[in-house]
């Protein structure tokens, strides 16, 4: 199960949705949005997609995931929009018969959708606004 | 033929538009519509960098071919996450 969506994530939705009893374990990851980087105070993020092939990309990895390391359910859900601070932008939840494919499976998911899912934030900061690309600050707006 | 280009975060600030329709030749590949874009927005041959591709929503190499192809994606690196 892979989205994107505008509206606040609901985590607890998001276990339900991955979870299933013959899972004895649920990795989950929330990325949120903080208030500094490079030295910069961030006053918000505002996040953008190439949806139909981010939730391909999503599903990709997901499926990846899952017969990489045996997991049984994987949900993933990455906001778009503009989102304050504190707020959740990703979550990822794994459920798994046991713990270490779930966490593993956990790392390989959002590392992978860090790298390769084409979504990108603008940052916002006191009196500006820039890309976020890659791991840099690719211009000024 | 004809492929819709879609550009993505920064490369729209360049192009001022997030889609356009561009007409190629038969046996033209990514790097030539690229040559074609950038005369048509010179603020795009100025990005430092050669922008992974997609065709229909599929990340491609630079030389891929773009008959049979429909729209074709310029993407910065992304940052989601």
């Amino acid at each position: 199960m892979v989205r994107l969506q505008r509206e606040p994530i609901r985590v607890e939705d998001l276990v339900a949705e991955a979870r299933g009893d013959a899972d004895g374990a649920v990795a989950l990851f929330l990325g949120t949005v903080r208030d500094h980087n490079t030295g910069r105070r961030v006053v918000g993020l505002e996040y953008f997609a190439y949806p139909e092939m981010a939730e391909r990309e999503m599903t990709r990895i997901a499926d990846e995931a899952i017969r990489r390391f045996g997991v049984s359910r994987i949900a993933i859900v990455h906001r778009l929009g503009s989102l304050d601070i504190g707020e959740v932008s990703v979550a990822i939840a794994v459920a798994s018969a046991h713990r270490a494919q779930a966490l593993d499976a956990c790392r390989f998911v959002i590392d992978t959708l860090k790298d390769r899912v084409p979504i990108w934030k603008k940052e916002h900061f006191e009196g500006g606004a820039a890309w976020v690309e890659g791991g840099g600050t690719a211009s000024s707006v | 033929m004809t492929v819709e280009v879609r550009y993505f975060a920064s490369l729209v600030d360049r192009t001022g538009v997030e889609a356009e329709r561009v007409d190629l030749g038969p046996g033209a590949g990514v790097a030539d519509l690229w040559e074609l874009l950038v005369a048509r927005h010179p603020a795009l041959g100025a990005i430092g960098y050669r922008p992974m591709v997609a065709c229909d929503l599929e990340y491609a190499r630079w030389d891929r071919i773009l008959d049979d192809v429909r729209e074709v994606a310029f993407l910065p690196p992304v940052s989601g996450g």
